[in-house]
Formats: structure tokens, C-alpha cells, sequence
């Protein structure tokens, strides 16, 4: 389900080079891709082809070498730390695919921690929170710290985390990748149920088949390069 | 992140490493205890010494005479001066005058008089020397076998301890027992019915006698002022001793005046209710005629040097503090160790560079005010010890007890603001590694 035309992120001929030694790693190498607002993307390829550095891009928790993401008109390249903080707290929601949640802090403040780095109110931050535990079903489990859960509660828990701030789009790092076979659909199901509300996904995978069978457009890298394209850019 | 939101996370933060932020602060507090222990003893001494010399009488009292005796201290002479130009006398009127300045507590006469003891058959010549009521808080007094005066004007006497043990073997026995005080008294010459004035041009000087009951002994020899320097042996109450009409050093002088039977003092001592009050008192009396000398400078000499004490026993204690807060850096950065994956989730979920410094801040901050709070109180029992065992070996002395520690509020505040303020210097540079942590680094740490 995608809005219309309206283009929530856009990467223009961005790069990520690192330098290693002599040596010159170039993990993003102009990479020029747009993401609908409402689609769920797929971004596909093998280790080391760049999909996790380029989400990392999106996310402005890294800057690029050169090239511009330009996310709700804003290039992320030209903003301040203070100004991609706030990006990572009012735009977008991670999800990583070893879940990072604090193992100290229950499932209800792992979910609160976003609330409280957004400074919102305490009476509003207990109803985000009670609605998206319920929203992934694990409203029995408040209390739990996240070593007295499973994995897939786990990802559920971090999935609730990401979305509590209510952000336009939910970007995920392997959200399946420390799965069982089952867990790890329930999780795309839970992910296309949350892209049929209206939530822009983009999200990195190495699995082809399930690629092809919850997502939308399906974007292929290697070598940094986006060598496929499932979509129109 | 607001305020309520980073105390909650540092308090959670403090309690997850519970073992070693509670070693680290309790370092801190070893270190405050050291510095509260030595300030305390600082001003706990400085508060003895100005108690004691405030006791003296020295530091706010102001010795008032005649200006010619100043002058003829200075070495010059009032030949030749005409009447108008005399110098103003030290009577009862200028006693009146001065005591109505404002803070003023008290003014009188310096009297001492030559006397001899009769007791047990024998004489004994020594000076007798006149009390005032307020001399019952000096020092001298404190430790004093028997009692003070009962009252202003009682005929009692209070011994001091060598003339006591002149006059017995066993000066504790005194007390209770009577002795007969011989004295010159002055007597105004009746008027010359040849003399068309009433009053008349001289005074005799007769001897007289005073039976007085010994209240008390005394161990040293109570100072009362800057004009009471070596003061009497035999000490009565400063009423009894001004209604004895003893004939004084300046009588004399009296007599060459135009009116011989008005009586005048040789001094006066005036004491102000504040020792900062002294130099105002000071100026008001010398602007009515009169020369006055107080020893402010001493005391203000007295406080430089007290104030350059505290400073270096300020110095040592605060090296503690200081070697305390490097436990405070060597505990926050082996938190950024532990806590990269975590300060990276934060950066993921929205943190900016300042929530994390201002986590790590308030974490230091926290060990800090703990520290402070933990410090003063084992000061202060380190204080309370100093004055016990100081007391327990004065007491075997058979010397009064004494505090040498004071811990005012002031010190309190104050030592919990500086274990705060040097906890977060400590906390700068692990709260801004923490801060410069590259989130994708940091979440790559396992």
C-alpha cells in the first residue's frame, strides 16, 4: 500500500567510503533510490554488499562521504548532531536484528525509552506505550525483562519500541535474522500488518523468499551498488 | 531529555553497578571527611582563640584616658596652656557621656590602690584591684575555686593564687575566712571658714580599714582590658572598691586642678558589644576630647593568620577529595566501556550527544552528592572524636573542657557543593567520550 507519489526518503548518488590503511572500502557507492511513503521495501543482498550501511545512512545514525538522503525534503548530510537526533526520534523507528533492548529495563520501559528521549509527558507516555505493546500482542508481558523472553517476543518488544514515537517509517536491520523459521514470519506478518496501516518499511535482508513474499519492491546491492531495483526510483 | 527522566536513568544506571559506584563513593566521601575533619579543626580552633582572647577583654574594650596623659606619654607638657585649651577631665560626666554612646555595654574605672593584709596575725602588702560584674565570663574566672562576687558591692575578695598561697599553705581553706584590707583613703579637707568659698581647696589622706570575707581563689591573674595590665592580687567587687574613696596615682593631679574635690578617673575602659563596633566607639570618644588605643589591629592580624591556616589545612583535606575523584573517572569510563551497545541504542532511539553527557553528568554528579552527604557526616564524627579525646587528656590535667572542632552549616553546604563540583570536573571527560561515541561503533560492540 503506497501514498500516491509523495517520497518520504531519497538517496542521491550517496556514498560511504572508509579508509583501511591504504586501503579504501567503498561500503555505499552512488546509490541514487527513492521510498514511497506506505511501501514496504526490501533491501537484498549478501554480506558486505552495503544494504546495512545504507539503512544505517537513512537512519542518520552515519553521515555519507558524499551525495545527499534527502528525508521529508531534509538532507541529513547538512544537519547537525543535535538536528539527526531528533531525526532518529520524531521520523524513523529501528528495529535490529539482535533486538537491543536494555536487558535491565522491563519490556514497558524498553518500549518508554523513546518517550522519554522525545520529552513526552508521563500521562501520555503510559498510553503510547499500552497501545503499541498491544499493537504486537505482548500486553501480558509488561514486567518481563527482555532475558525472561523469547526471541520473536523479543523483536516484538523492539518493534513496539520503534513504533511508539509514532515515526513515518520503520526502518529494520534483519529484523528475522535471530529467528526460527516460524518466529521469523510471525515477525514479517507483524511487519506487513504494520506497513497495511500506513507505515513506510524499509528493511534488510539477506532472504530472498521472504523478500519476495511480504515485500513490495525488492532492491538488490552488491558491492555498494544497487544492481536491481524492484521499483521505480 | 528532561530532568526527572535523567535522574530516574542515572539512579537505575548507579544501582546496575551497585558494588562499584558504592566504592567509588565511598572514596569520595573519605575524601570530603578529610576535608570537613580539617576545616573543622580550623575553625573550631580559630572559634577557641577568638572566645579566649574575646574573654580577655583585649579585642573589644577601649582604654579611654585624658589626652594630657596620652601627650605626656607621647613626651610633650601642657606648660603654658591656657584653661580654655586643658585638657577635657575623665569624670563622671565623660563616664556618663561615653556609656550613652551607642554600643556601649559597659565603662569603668581602671582602680587599683596599694593595700596591706592583715590575716592570721601577719601583713601582707600588695595592690588591690576593682572587678567589674561582667569579668565573671573571663577565662581567669572559669576554673576559679569558690565563687564569684555575690553582688556589685559585696565585702568580699577574691584572692589570687599567690597572695593566697602567702597567706596559708592551704589556699582552699581560705575560702569562707576573713581578712582586714588596709588602705589610704581620701578625705576632702572641710572648708576654710577664713575662705569665702564653701567648698574646700584639698583632700587629706588617712588610713582606714575594711574587713572582707575570701569567696574564691583564683588560679591566673584575670586581665580586664588593655588598661589593666598588671593588675591586683586581692580582687574586690567594682562598686565596693569605687565607694573605698582609695587615694589613686592621680590624685595629685586632681589637687593642682581648679577644683581639687572634683575626682576624676586616671583611665576608663569601655566595652562595645561587638569587636567590628570598636573602631566607631573608638573615633565618637576621641571626637568628645578624650584619647582612646583599642587593639583591633591585633585582632585583625589574628584573623589573616587563622584565614591563611584554614586555607592550608583547606588544601590538604581537599587533596583526598581530589585523589577520590579519580576513582569517580576510572568508574565512569569502565561504565562507557560496559555501557557502549547501550549508549549506541540510546544514540538509535533518538538520544543527542548531549542526553549522553548529561547522563554520565548527573551519574558523577550523584556519586558526588551521595559522597558529600556520606563525607560530612563521618567529618563530623571525626570532629566529635577530636573533641573527646582533646577532652579526655585536658581532663586529666584537671583543665576545663574545650571544643577544638566546629562544623558549622556553612561547612556543611559547602563541602557537598565542592564534592558535587569536583565529581562533575571528574565527570567531563568520560561524560564527553561517552558523548563522541559513534553510535554504529558503538552498536556494533558486543
Amino acid at each position: 500500500m503506497t501514498n500516491g507519489n509523495l517520497m518520504v526518503i531519497r538517496a542521491d548518488r550517496v556514498a560511504r567510503h572508509y579508509r583501511m590503511g591504504v586501503a579504501v572500502v567503498r561500503a555505499v557507492d552512488d546509490v541514487t533510490l527513492g521510498v514511497r511513503a506506505g511501501e514496504f521495501i526490501a533491501l537484498l543482498g549478501s554480506s558486505g554488499s552495503g544494504k546495512s550501511t545504507l539503512l544505517n545512512l537513512m537512519a542518520g545514525l552515519d553521515r555519507p562521504s558524499s551525495g545527499a538522503i534527502l528525508a521529508e525534503g531534509r538532507n541529513l548530510a547538512e544537519m547537525s548532531p543535535q538536528e539527526l537526533a531528533k531525526h532518529r526520534s520524531h521520523t524513523i523507528g529501528i528495529v535490529f536484528q539482535a533486538f537491543n533492548l536494555l536487558p535491565r529495563m522491563t519490556l514497558e520501559e524498553n518500549v518508554e525509552l523513546p518517550l522519554r528521549l522525545a520529552e513526552i509527558d508521563r500521562e501520555e507516555r503510559t498510553a503510547r506505550v499500552r497501545q503499541a505493546i498491544e499493537r504486537v500482542r505482548l500486553s501480558a508481558r509488561l514486567s518481563h525483562r527482555p532475558g525472561e523472553l523469547s526471541g520473536g517476543e523479543q523483536q516484538r518488544t523492539a518493534l513496539a519500541r520503534a513504533l511508539v514515537n509514532r515515526p513515518s517509517i520503520l526502518l529494520a536491520d534483519e529484523p528475522t535474522g535471530n529467528l526460527d523459521s516460524a518466529t521469523g514470519d510471525e515477525i514479517m506478518r507483524l511487519l506487513r500488518e504494520i506497513n497495511e496501516s500506513g507505515m513506510t518499511i524499509v528493511m534488510v535482508t539477506h532472504e530472498r523468499p521472504r523478500a519476495e513474499r511480504f515485500a513490495h519492491r525488492i532492491i538488490t546491492m552488491s558491492d555498494g551498488k544497487v544492481i536491481s531495483d524492484g521499483g521505480s526510483a | 531529555m528532561k530532568a526527572r527522566d535523567l535522574v530516574e536513568l542515572a539512579g537505575r544506571n548507579l544501582r546496575e553497578a551497585f558494588l562499584r559506584n558504592s566504592l567509588t563513593t565511598i572514596g569520595i566521601s573519605v575524601g570530603v571527611a578529610s576535608l570537613v575533619a580539617m576545616l573543622s579543626l580550623g575553625v573550631g580552633l580559630q572559634d577557641l582563640a577568638s572566645d579566649r582572647l574575646a574573654r580577655t577583654g583585649l579585642f573589644d574594650a577601649i582604654f579611654v584616658t585624658p589626652r594630657s596623659a596620652a601627650a605626656a606619654f607621647r613626651g610633650s607638657s601642657h606648660a603654658g596652656t591656657s584653661p580654655a585649651e586643658r585638657p577635657k577631665p575623665l569624670d563622671e560626666d565623660a563616664r556618663q557621656k561615653i556609656a550613652a554612646l551607642p554600643n556601649v555595654v559597659e565603662v569603668y574605672p581602671d582602680i587599683r590602690f596599694p593595700i596591706e593584709i592583715h590575716f592570721a596575725g601577719n601583713s601582707y602588702a600588695t595592690v588591690a584591684a576593682g572587678v567589674t560584674p561582667s569579668a565573671r565570663k573571663d577565662g581567669a574566672f572559669e576554673g576559679m575555686k569558690g565563687n564569684f562576687f555575690s553582688s556589685p558591692n559585696a565585702d568580699e575578695t577574691i584572692l589570687q593564687i599567690d597572695l593566697a598561697h602567702q597567706l596559708s599553705n592551704q589556699p582552699d581553706m581560705l575560702i569562707g575566712k576573713d581578712l582586714t584590707l588596709r588602705y589610704a583613703e581620701r578625705e576632702p579637707l572641710p572648708a576654710d571658714p577664713n575662705d569665702g568659698n564653701s567648698a574646700s581647696d584639698g583632700f587629706s589622706i588617712v588610713p582606714k580599714e575594711k574587713t572582707l570575707r575570701i569567696v574564691g581563689v583564683v588560679e591566673t591573674e584575670p586581665a580586664g582590658g588593655i588598661g589593666s595590665l598588671g593588675r591586683g592580687r586581692l580582687l574586690l567587687p567594682l562598686d565596693l572598691a569605687e565607694t573605698l574613696r582609695s587615694a589613686q596615682a592621680n590624685d595629685l593631679r586632681d589637687l593642682l586642678r581648679d577644683s581639687p574635690n572634683r575626682h576624676t578617673y586616671e583611665s576608663l575602659t569601655v566595652r562595645v558589644n561587638d569587636p567590628p563596633k570598636v573602631k566607631a566607639v573608638e573615633d565618637s570618644i576621641k571626637q568628645m576630647g578624650f584619647a582612646a588605643f583599642s587593639l583591633l589591629d591585633a585582632s585583625k592580624s589574628l584573623s589573616l593568620v587563622f584565614t591563611v591556616f584554614d586555607l592550608f589545612l583547606g588544601i590538604f583535606g581537599s587533596l583526598a577529595l581530589v585523589v577520590a575523584s579519580l576513582g569517580i573517572v576510572n568508574t565512569l569510563v569502565m561504565a562507557i566501556l560496559e555501557r557502549r551497545r547501550e549508549i549506541g541504542i540510546l544514540k538509535a532511539l533518538g538520544a543527542s550527544d548531549r542526553d549522553v553527557r548529561s547522563l554520565f553528568f548527573v551519574e558523577a554528579g550523584a556519586m558526588g552528592w551521595l559522597g558529600g552527604i556520606l563525607g560530612v557526616s563521618i567529618g563530623w564524627i571525626i570532629g566529635h572524636a577530636i573533641n573527646l579525646g582533646t577532652n579526655i587528656y585536658l581532663k586529666g590535667r584537671n583543665l576545663p573542657a574545650i571544643s577544638v572542632t566546629a562544623v558549622p552549616i556553612w561547612m556543611v553546604a559547602a563541602a557537598i557543593i565542592f564534592s558535587i563540583l569536583v565529581s562533575l570536573a571528574a565527570g567531563i571527560y568520560p561524560a564527553s567520550r561517552a558523548a563522541g561515541l559513534d553510535p554504529v561503533e558503538a552498536l556494533r560492540y558486543e
